[in-house]
């Protein structure tokens, strides 16, 4: 028996996605270490604690950028509709272990529509709050108050964008065969059935 | 290197454990600035650039006394020249020349050391001195972002921040600051904290008595008091003084990012990791019928027919 594969990512889009990945892992290490003592020593995986500084806000810049085109690429599969919500209430079955009473997902389900937002909006709050304290560039333009609420919410807004990648990354460990939607661009024919049942039925024309 | 012995290091910025506790004999010392007394002649910042080997560009004259016009990193003391006009005691308008001498002011709770993400790269002397250590400085500002005075300064040739030391290195061995040595009408003062804020008192008395009724000793008790204070004449108005803030405090913004926050969000962060680890521990992945067939010993292969 041959086995269906379906384009569910085009190579650009990969590409895209693994740049946006990257930094944010290394924005992400390189923000910490500025944030908590306790990681610090990050710092020595960017050659210390001034190139630390240097190039996190680069690698943000590369991330926002990376992922404003995603954004437009797939902010139209990732319209929220009141289907969603019905998903949203069974969520908390599904993570239990309860597969069976989950509403039929389109291309995207609820959750990662939702995750999709949250990203977009924590990047946005990041790139922007960012230059409000890039020294030694752009601080110096901003009153005192607007810098130290700019500090306060790029912490937060990244608490938010870490917490979302962790979920995201988690995701893809549990829903089988989901990685090499990314990987590879393909995903299987029995996962898009079992996961999203409505895209498989727009790809074939039956359930 | 800090100017003192690591002994007498009593607080350490981005640091969670405590700093060594043995020696704490040491006196807390202050600097009286008697802003009744300064006549302007800048012999402290002099004296400043001197011990300090500093020498800042040549600026330009912009109709005032003020030179240079602002704190930089080579200038880590400026007399700020404030012509205003105050009311007699007989209700009458009089035109006063303020200078205050404008610089660090060593906090007790210093918000640069708070602010500061770079382990020992800003740190607190038992005396109460608080220090830049510039070889741990990553220049990325949070210093001044913390300070309630607006005094750090980042340098545009190293991207490192500097400020006033009062002269850690001299009272490190006894001496005054150079600025207090330099000063021709004893307007500076040095010595322990508590001898200064009696001698300023007696100051304010006698103000007090050549009219100047609010005269008082500026120590603000928002950031825990000072080891520079002041002796205003109008101590109920230090905003007179260019901007002297009248309630410094390190502002709920940055107690927030760097108190509660820090600690929350790592936990949140170290808690999505263990709740991803333990429910697939638990529950399970998600599995599809290709995963299983062919026994779920082959991966999925790229042989397959694409659509």
């Amino acid at each position: 028996m041959t086995r269906r594969y379906f384009q569910r990512y085009q190579r650009p889009d990969r590409i895209n996605h693994w740049i946006v990945a990257i930094c944010l892992f290394l924005a992400g290490l390189s923000g910490l270490a500025l944030f908590h003592p306790s990681m610090y020593w990050f710092t020595n995986l960017f050659g210390g604690g001034p190139w630390t500084r240097i190039l996190h806000p680069f690698l943000g810049v590369i991330m926002a950028l990376g992922f404003a085109r995603l954004f437009f690429r797939f902010r139209r599969d990732n319209v929220l509709t009141d289907a969603d919500r019905q998903w949203n209430r069974t969520i908390f079955a599904l993570l239990r272990g309860d597969k069976g009473n989950m509403p039929p997902a389109g291309k995207y389900n609820a959750g990662q529509k939702m995750m999709f937002w949250t990203f977009a909006i924590s990047l946005l709050v990041l790139f922007v709050t960012g230059f409000l304290f890039w020294r030694p560039w752009f601080a110096h333009f901003f009153p005192i108050t607007v810098v130290r609420l700019a500090v306060l919410l790029h912490a937060f807004a990244a608490t938010m964008l870490v917490l979302c990648a962790i979920v995201h990354v988690y995701a893809t460990i549990w829903v089988k065969g989901t990685l090499r939607a990314m990987t590879r661009g393909t995903v299987s024919e029995g996962w898009v059935r079992k996961n999203h049942p409505l895209w498989y039925r727009e790809l074939t024309g039956h359930d | 290197m800090s100017s003192l012995q690591s002994l007498d290091i009593v607080r350490r910025s981005a640091t969670t454990t405590p700093s060594p506790q043995a020696r704490r004999a040491e006196k807390e010392v202050a600097k009286l600035i008697d802003v009744s007394s300064c006549i302007g002649c800048k012999a402290c910042q002099v004296a400043c650039m001197q011990w300090n080997d500093l020498r800042d560009d040549v600026g330009s004259n912009i109709g005032t006394y003020d030179n240079p016009r602002d704190l930089s990193a080579e200038s880590w003391t400026v007399m700020r020249f404030s012509e205003v006009e105050t009311k007699t005691q007989a209700e009458e308008t009089k035109l006063e020349w303020l200078i205050r001498k404008d610089g660090c002011m060593h906090c007790a709770d210093p918000g640069c050391l708070k602010a500061c993400p770079a382990p020992g790269a800003i740190v607190q002397y038992t005396n109460g001195i608080v220090d830049f250590i510039s070889e741990h400085c990553i220049g990325c500002g949070n210093c001044i972002t913390g300070c309630p005075f607006d005094v750090p300064r980042i340098s545009k040739k190293d991207n490192k921040a500097y400020k006033c030391s009062l002269c850690s290195d001299r009272v490190g061995v006894g001496l005054e600051p150079a600025c207090v040595k330099a000063c021709p009408t004893g307007a500076i003062r040095f010595g322990s904290k508590e001898d200064m804020l009696d001698f300023g008192e007696e100051r304010v008395t006698d103000l007090k008595e050549r009219g100047f009724a609010q005269a008082a000793v500026y120590d603000p008790q928002g950031v825990s008091g000072t080891h520079v204070v002041y002796v205003l004449q109008h101590g109920d108005k230090p905003e007179l003084y260019h901007g002297l803030p009248s309630n410094p405090k390190i502002s709920p913004l940055v107690s927030l990012w760097k108190g509660i926050a820090k600690p929350l969000a790592v936990a949140a962060m170290i808690g999505a990791v263990l709740t991803g680890f333990f429910h697939y521990m638990t529950v399970g992945p998600i599995e599809n019928e290709d995963d299983n067939d062919e026994g779920g010993k082959k991966a999925p292969t790229p042989e397959g027919e694409r659509v």
